[in-house]
């Protein structure tokens, strides 16, 4: 009889520690991708962050012959060639400003498809934040314009919609 | 325990080719009739060591083949056998007949051991015919009754399994005792048992009588001995070579066995000590299948002719090898060998981790200052200024110390051309010195690989056409022997590399004629010395009446200039008839920096490499004349050469400056001429080339970028591609214009 509830007891702890096991590599598979948002004519963006490599101010670059209007230019990153391009010129978002909150977000994305470093021009960097996969919404397919294809999903932080892109197809020069 | 031995691929390879090149140089220095001792040991070290590492890889052709050298060789140097001029050519044929079934293994292929079978039984000959010849009929017989035993105890073989029907092939008991320190010297029983299996049918008893306890046992100690019969018709020479890496290691004990009296009959042979010498005479008496006396003749004769035909022969195989083995050779090389590892000297890595040694204090020094809390005062921006200096210095040494690594001497690339002159002279039946000066002079090594083969062309072409017969030299009143020199020197940031020879000398009348024939020179066009001489330079010019295999094909002087100038150097020539030619070849020293001339278009910095300039001028405003509507053309000393502006190519700003307030760059590359407006001109210097492709893409017009001393980024100008850039009504005048030049 005594060993019957123990047993009984035993299987209840044992089911209650693989549902822990359970919830933690959830946790650790879904609930720790972090995005750093930027803010782009008031609306916010968000990247992977193991994508950003660095964060600097505007400043000092050269143009490139004949390159297209939203490749503002080269910069010298320690001793390194990078390219940078005008995101908010990029996707047609009007009013192109230069100010104090002017960043440039070094990218690096390094695969078989895409391997280079590449500075994105933004009005701001705004919030770092951790979001699950579920959380993550398609992007609406109305929108029919160009930007359209570098956007990864959407989803809500704070009340606030913030559009997900896709570094690797940010970077990819050749098929922009 | 297993080990990967693929991971040492990569250092036998390179030590082989080291091997082999040190053969081929004390091949070259040695004198037949006098042989220097010291160099027939370095040319046996080598060979040993090329045989020792390619057996433990596996590589049995290689190991086969340069055993059979390494005989003769051994020979040669107890003085047993006599050194001749043909057997260094063979031995000059097997260096490049090693290095191409190396290269083959190298680059994973098939290795084609036909040329190596060949030129074996040229040396099995030899050894046998010296023999033959020293030992005169006395050996000869023994020899032959020797080989006559395989029939012989075929036959009692035969005879002993009809009477007992149970007749056991012959074999050896093997007794091995190892040392137990054998493995510390990287020698494995299992990979000798391994290869013994592989001699016949072995069986083994191991005797475990040593074996301590697991307690006391020592991993990397040798406990075990082995008992070992091994059946089968094997020499036993090849088997004692089995063991010959650990004689000194092992207690040893072969003993045919003897079960049979064809055994008994073989084990002679072993004490003869003949096998070798036998086995080959042996296919010699048994092709002739006469008596011995007859066997006799035959072998003697055998020998001699093989000796006889091949002095006739090595000329020509020497000759033809150079052309047979470029092709073979390439598709090898273009493969795995491309991404080559760099041998550094010591000294280099020393001052390199002094450097940094030096940095990590001034960085200490630096770091110190910085501390938590502490008041800035004068002392301390005096500190810092002088840690700013010091710093400033470390990071210019050790660039210099990190472009040093990839210098190499000169001497990489000059060591293939004394055996390259030699097989040439030898050929073309002229007698030719080379003379090398400077070869430890230094230069990038992706420099170097790019040179070496303008470098055989000229090499070629000099020999070819430039040293003149010895009879024409002599009716000419000059030494039988032409002598061809090559200098290597640093000049300013530049490597020039002079090649002389004195020969007959470009007639450069020959060469305006030619390009006449061609078309390429109008019949009443006069051209200057200068420009004569430059004719050379173009496609399809060549002054010899008759095409050899060498040269004379009118293809070669272009790429050769081609690629000097694609490596933003120079080739210039100079010539006297009748005394000689000078071709002085000009590179900077590194692929990595560029001279260049900064000029500035719409407050941007642009760079020029200064190669490519002729000249720059004030532009005059007369002078500039608009063709149809078209691009501008600059009159300059009669010669109109096209206007670009970097502003409408590049797309920098709608409103150029007008002409008088701008400057014209004249840029001169592969025969095409154009003018560049820029703003203005500011210094020379020079840059370091970054790539601009590694994180974007190609740019059309730009070779690549630069950082500037305050940190910005400036373009440098890809001259040819602007040209391009510019399109194809420019590209026609430009070229218009390069050759009226």
């Amino acid at each position: 009889m005594m060993d019957a509830v123990q047993q009984d007891k035993a299987q209840e702890l044992m089911q209650q520690t693989a549902a822990l096991v359970e919830q933690a590599s959830q946790d650790e598979f879904q609930d720790l991708q972090q995005f750093l948002t930027f803010v782009m004519e008031g609306e916010e963006y968000g990247i992977d962050i193991l994508n950003v490599q660095e964060i600097r101010g505007w400043g000092n670059v050269t143009p490139i012959p004949n390159a297209p209007d939203h490749v503002s230019g080269v910069i010298n990153l320690r001793g390194a060639i990078v390219p940078v391009i005008d995101l908010r010129v990029m996707f047609s978002l009007g009013d192109v400003r230069f100010d104090e909150n002017t960043v440039v977000i070094v990218l690096k994305v390094e695969n078989e498809r895409v391997n280079r470093i590449m500075g994105i021009v933004v009005d701001a960097v705004s919030d770092v934040f951790s979001l699950a996969e579920d959380d993550k919404r398609p992007p609406p397919n109305v929108n029919q314009s160009v930007s359209q294809k570098y956007i990864n999903g959407l989803t809500e932080v704070k009340g606030k919609m913030v559009i997900l892109l896709d570094c690797e197809k940010l970077l990819d020069i050749e098929n922009h | 325990m297993s080990i990967d031995l693929s991971q040492f691929h990569a250092v036998f390879f390179e030590e082989s080719f080291e091997g082999l090149d040190v053969m081929e140089n004390a091949l070259l220095d040695i004198q037949p009739e006098d042989p220097d001792v010291e160099l027939i040991n370095s040319i046996f070290r080598a060979a040993h060591s090329i045989k020792g590492g390619s057996g433990t890889f596996g590589f049995t052709q290689v190991s086969e083949f340069t055993h059979i050298l390494e005989t003769l060789l051994d020979k040669i140097r107890e003085g047993e056998e006599k050194l001749e001029p043909e057997s260094v050519d063979l031995f000059l044929q097997s260096v490049d007949c090693l290095r191409a079934m190396l290269e083959a293994l190298q680059a994973e292929a098939d290795v084609d051991t036909t040329r190596a079978d060949e030129l074996s039984a040229m040396f099995q000959a030899i050894l046998d015919g010296a023999s033959a010849a020293s030992v005169a009929g006395s050996v000869v017989a023994p020899v032959v009754a020797e080989e006559n035993q395989p029939a012989v105890a075929e036959a009692a073989q035969q005879a002993a399994a009809a009477a007992a029907d149970s007749a056991s092939p012959a074999g050896y008991q093997i007794s091995f005792n190892p040392e137990g320190d054998m493995l510390r010297g990287g020698n494995d029983p299992v990979r000798m048992l391994r290869e013994l299996a592989t001699l016949g049918d072995l069986s083994t008893t191991p005797d475990v009588s040593q074996l301590p306890d697991l307690a006391q046992l020592e991993a990397d100690k040798v406990y075990l001995s082995w008992h070992m019969q091994l059946q089968g018709d094997a020499d036993e020479e090849d088997v004692r070579e089995v063991f010959e890496w650990v004689e000194d290691e092992c207690e040893l004990d072969i003993s045919p066995l003897a079960p049979s009296p064809a055994a008994d009959a073989a084990a002679v042979a072993p004490d003869a000590g003949l096998v070798a010498q036998g086995e080959a005479a042996a296919t010699v008496a048994v092709d002739a299948e006469k008596s011995q006396a007859d066997a006799d003749k035959v072998a003697r004769a055998e020998a001699a002719g093989t000796k006889l035909v091949m002095p006739s022969a090595a000329p020509a195989d020497a000759a033809k090898s150079p052309a047979k083995a470029a092709p073979a050779r390439s598709p090898a090389r273009a493969g795995k060998v491309e991404a080559s590892s760099i041998r550094v000297g010591i000294d280099k890595v020393d001052s390199l981790i002094n450097l940094v040694g030096e940095l990590v204090i001034t960085q200490s020094m630096l770091g110190q200052m910085g501390g938590a809390g502490e008041v800035i005062n004068e002392d301390h921006i005096a500190n810092l200024r002088e840690g700013l200096v010091q710093l400033e210095q470390n990071t210019r040494e050790l660039q210099d110390s990190v472009m040093r690594i990839r210098m190499l001497p000169i001497s990489f690339a000059f060591n293939r051309f004394p055996r390259m002159v030699r097989d040439i002279s030898m050929q073309l039946g002229k007698k030719v010195n080379l003379e090398m000066h400077g070869e430890q002079t230094e230069l990038d090594k992706t420099v170097m690989e790019k040179i070496s083969d303008p470098m055989v062309h000229l090499i070629r072409n000099a020999l070819d056409h430039g040293i003149e017969t010895p009879e024409e030299r002599t009716a000419a009143g000059k030494p039988e022997a032409g002598t061809i020199v090559l200098n290597a020197f640093h000049q300013g940031g530049n490597i020039v590399i002079e090649m002389i020879d004195d020969g007959s000398g470009i007639n450069t009348d020959k060469l305006l004629a030619k390009a006449r024939a061609n078309g390429m020179v109008g019949e009443q066009e006069q051209l200057n010395e200068e420009q004569k001489l430059d004719l050379l330079f173009a496609p399809g010019v060549s002054t010899v009446e008759e095409v050899s295999d060498l040269s004379g094909r009118g293809v070669g002087m272009d790429v050769v200039r081609r690629n000097m100038q694609e490596l933003n150097g120079s080739v210039e020539v100079e010539t006297e008839v009748g005394t000689g030619t000078t071709f002085r070849i000009r590179l900077p020293l590194t692929l990595a920096i560029l001279d260049g001339q900064l000029v500035t278009v719409a407050d941007q910095t642009y760079i020029f490499p200064l190669v490519a300039i002729s000249e720059s001028l004030q532009i005059d405003r007369d002078r500039v004349s608009n063709v149809a509507g078209g691009s501008d053309v600059y009159n300059l000393r009669d010669e109109y050469i096209p206007i670009l502006t970097l502003d409408s190519l590049f797309g920098l700003r709608t409103e150029s400056l007008s002409y008088d307030e701008s400057l014209l760059v004249v840029v001169e590359t592969e025969g095409m001429k154009v003018g560049v407006v820029v703003d203005d001109l500011m210094a020379q210097q020079q840059v370091v080339i970054k790539s601009l492709e590694e994180n974007y893409t190609r740019v059309t017009g730009v070779s690549g970028a630069t950082i500037l001393g305050d940190g910005t980024v400036a373009m440098i100008i890809d001259v040819v591609g602007l040209i391009n850039l510019a399109g194809n009504d420019v590209v026609q005048a430009s070229k218009a214009a390069g050759s009226a030049a």
